[in-house]
C-alpha cells in the first residue's frame, strides 16, 4: 500500500545552509533515507520552498483567482512530503516516526487512494 | 449467543479481511438461525453459523460491483466451504480474538472509538446499548463505528497481534480501553459493563498469559468491584471509604484480587495497573479505616508517579498523605494541582474534605459547591450536598448570625486562591 507522509513544521526551524548546524541536520535526513533503503521501503519525496512562496488558485465561472501565501495563521506549515510503499499502516507509522520531521514538527500519514489499477 | 459473537466475528474478519462485511454476514447468519433453529438446533451451532456467514459473504461479494477485485476471496471462501462440508463442520473455529482486540484498540483510532469498537465487535453489544452507556445519540455512535471500520479498511490497519517492539505500548492501550469500560460501568452502576470489562481482561489473560499488567488490571477491577455494594447507601447517597460498612464488601472477590496482584508483582515487572491494584489490596486488607496501611500506600503512590504523569495520581497521593501526616500538609500538595485539575470534581471534592477535616468551614463550603457543580453522578452529588449542609451549619455557628452575607465574603476570598 502507498502512504503519503505530509511533513508539517515551524518554518525557519532548521539551520541555515552553510551554518555549523547544517551538516548534522542534513545527516539526520540522509540517515533516514539510508534506513528506508536498507529496509527495502520504496519511497520518493521532496522538500518544499517556504509557504510564502506558495500560490493558491481557484477557477470560478471560468475566471482564475489567485492568492498569495502563506495562508494559515497556524505555526506549522507543510514543508515536504514522502510517498512510502508499506505493508500496512503499522509499517507506515513506524517509518513516519523515524523521519526527522516527526521530532521537529508533526507528520500526517494518509493512505493513497487505491483506484484498483495496476 | 453473545459469548460466541466475538469469537465468530474475529474468525470471519480473519477470513474476509473486512470488518463491515464480516459483521453484516454474521448478522445475516444469526437472522437465518432464528428461522432454522426452531425446527432443530444443529449439532455444532458455531460451525453452522460460521458456514452460513461464509456463504452469505460469497453472495454479497458476488453481488458487489467490485467483483473482479474480490474474486480471489470468493474462490478461497468456496474452497473453505467445500472443505467444511466434507469435514462435517465439526472442527474447531480458530480463536482470532487476540488479533481483534489489538485491531479494535489500535492507537490510530480515537480512544472513544476504541472503546465503542471493542464493545461492538468483541462483546457483541448493539450500537444502541453502547450509545446508551456513553450517553450518546444512537446515530452519532453508529456513525462513529462506521467511520472506524472504514478507516481500518482504507488506511490499512492490520488485523494482527503487534510485534515485540510495539507490544508494551499496544498492550497498554488495550488495557486502558478495558479499564475505561470498567470505569464507565462502575460510575454508572452498570453491572453488565463491569462484567464485560472483567471478561475481556480474563480473555486477554487466557489468550496471552504471563503479562503481569493484565493480571494487575484484573486484580484492580475485582478489588474495586468488591466494594461496589458498600459505596452507595439505601437512599442512593455515596458512602466514602472511611464510612463504608466493610461487612458489605465482597470478601471472596477481594481475596481473589489480592492473590492475583501478589502473583503479578512476584514476576518482578511492576506497572501502573499492578500498583493501583496493590493500593486497592491494602485498603481491602484493613479491618477498619483506621487500620489502613497509609505508609505503604504513600510509598506505592510514589512508585506510581514514576510510571505516569497523571495529576489524578498525585491528587490521590496527597489524600493518602493527609491520613499519614496531616490534612494541612496534604492541602498544599492538593492546591498545587489546581492548574491541572481545577475543572475536575475529584479535585474540589478532595480539597473540600481536607478543609472540612481542618474545620475551615467557609472555605470547605466553597469547595463543596464547586465539586457539586462539576459532579456528573447523582449519588456523589447527594453526598457532597449533605457534607455542604453540615459545613454551612458549622460555618454559621462559628460566624454568628447573618451567615449568608458572611458566606459571600468568604467565598470571594476563597475564589481568589
Amino acid at each position: 500500500m502507498k502512504y503519503m507522509a505530509l511533513l508539517y513544521d515551524v518554518e525557519d526551524n532548521g539551520p541555515e545552509y552553510g551554518s555549523p548546524e547544517w551538516g548534522p541536520y542534513m545527516a539526520r535526513w540522509e540517515a533516514y533515507h539510508e534506513t528506508l533503503v536498507k529496509n527495502g521501503i520504496e519511497f520518493s519525496g521532496e522538500p518544499l520552498e517556504p509557504s510564502q512562496t506558495a500560490t493558491r488558485l481557484k477557477v470560478r465561472g471560468g475566471k482564475t483567482e489567485t492568492m498569495d501565501g502563506p495562508f494559515m495563521e497556524t505555526k506549522e506549515q507543510l514543508g515536504g512530503f514522502y510517498i512510502l510503499d508499506c505493508k500496512d499502516l503499522d509499517e507506515a507509522l513506524k517509518y513516519a516516526a523515524l523521519c526527522p520531521a516527526a521530532e521537529d514538527g508533526t507528520v500526517e500519514v494518509r493512505p493513497v487512494m487505491d483506484l484498483g489499477g495496476a | 449467543m453473545r459469548d460466541d459473537w466475538g469469537r465468530l466475528l474475529a474468525a470471519l474478519i480473519a477470513t474476509l479481511r473486512d470488518f463491515q462485511l464480516a459483521e453484516d454476514c454474521l448478522q445475516d447468519a444469526l437472522t437465518s438461525a432464528l428461522d432454522h433453529w426452531p425446527r432443530g438446533v444443529p449439532q455444532n451451532p458455531q460451525g453452522w453459523l460460521m458456514q452460513v456467514a461464509r456463504r452469505k459473504a460469497i453472495d454479497r461479494l458476488r453481488r458487489s460491483k467490485a467483483l473482479d477485485q474480490k474474486l480471489p476471496d470468493v474462490a478461497v471462501l468456496m474452497e473453505m466451504d467445500r472443505a467444511d462440508s466434507e469435514a462435517d463442520a465439526a472442527h474447531e473455529i480458530p480463536d482470532e480474538r487476540l488479533r481483534l482486540i489489538f485491531t479494535a484498540c489500535h492507537p490510530a483510532l480515537d480512544e472513544k472509538t476504541q472503546v465503542a469498537l471493542t464493545l461492538r465487535t468483541l462483546c457483541g453489544l448493539t450500537t444502541g446499548e453502547i450509545a446508551q452507556a456513553f450517553l450518546d445519540q444512537d446515530t452519532a455512535m453508529a456513525q462513529r463505528l462506521v467511520r472506524a471500520k472504514q478507516k481500518i479498511a482504507k488506511a490499512g490497519i492490520p488485523f494482527e497481534v503487534p510485534q515485540k517492539d510495539d507490544w508494551g505500548p499496544r498492550l497498554n492501550s488495550v488495557l486502558t480501553v478495558i479499564y475505561l469500560i470498567f470505569n464507565e460501568g462502575y460510575s454508572a452502576d452498570n453491572a453488565d459493563l463491569m462484567a464485560e470489562a472483567i471478561r475481556l481482561a480474563d480473555l486477554l489473560d487466557d489468550l496471552r498469559g504471563d503479562e503481569p499488567e493484565t493480571m494487575g488490571l484484573i486484580a484492580l477491577m475485582k478489588l474495586t468491584r468488591s466494594r461496589a455494594s458498600a459505596r452507595v447507601d439505601g437512599a442512593g447517597v455515596t458512602v466514602p471509604l472511611d464510612q463504608q460498612d466493610r461487612r458489605l464488601w465482597d470478601h471472596q472477590l477481594a481475596s481473589d484480587g489480592r492473590d492475583l496482584v501478589s502473583a503479578a508483582l512476584r514476576r518482578g515487572r511492576p506497572g501502573p495497573f499492578q500498583l493501583q491494584a496493590a493500593i486497592a489490596a491494602l485498603h481491602s486488607e484493613a479491618a477498619g479505616f483506621e487500620d489502613t496501611g497509609w505508609h505503604e500506600i504513600v510509598l506505592i503512590y510514589d512508585r506510581l508517579c514514576e510510571f505516569t504523569a497523571n495529576p489524578v495520581v498525585r491528587l490521590n497521593r496527597a489524600v493518602a498523605l493527609s491520613y499519614l501526616v496531616s490534612p494541612a500538609d496534604a492541602l498544599d500538595a492538593v492546591n498545587a494541582l489546581e492548574g491541572d485539575l481545577g475543572q475536575y470534581q475529584s479535585f474540589h471534592a478532595a480539597r473540600a474534605d481536607l478543609l472540612r477535616r481542618m474545620q475551615h468551614w467557609p472555605e470547605a463550603c466553597w469547595a463543596y459547591m464547586r465539586a457539586i457543580e462539576l459532579s456528573r453522578n447523582m449519588s456523589d452529588r447527594a453526598f457532597l450536598q449533605q457534607r455542604l449542609d453540615c459545613a454551612k451549619k458549622e460555618a454559621e455557628q462559628k460566624l454568628g448570625p447573618s451567615p449568608t452575607g458572611r458566606m459571600k465574603r468568604s467565598n470571594a476570598k476563597a475564589s481568589s486562591l
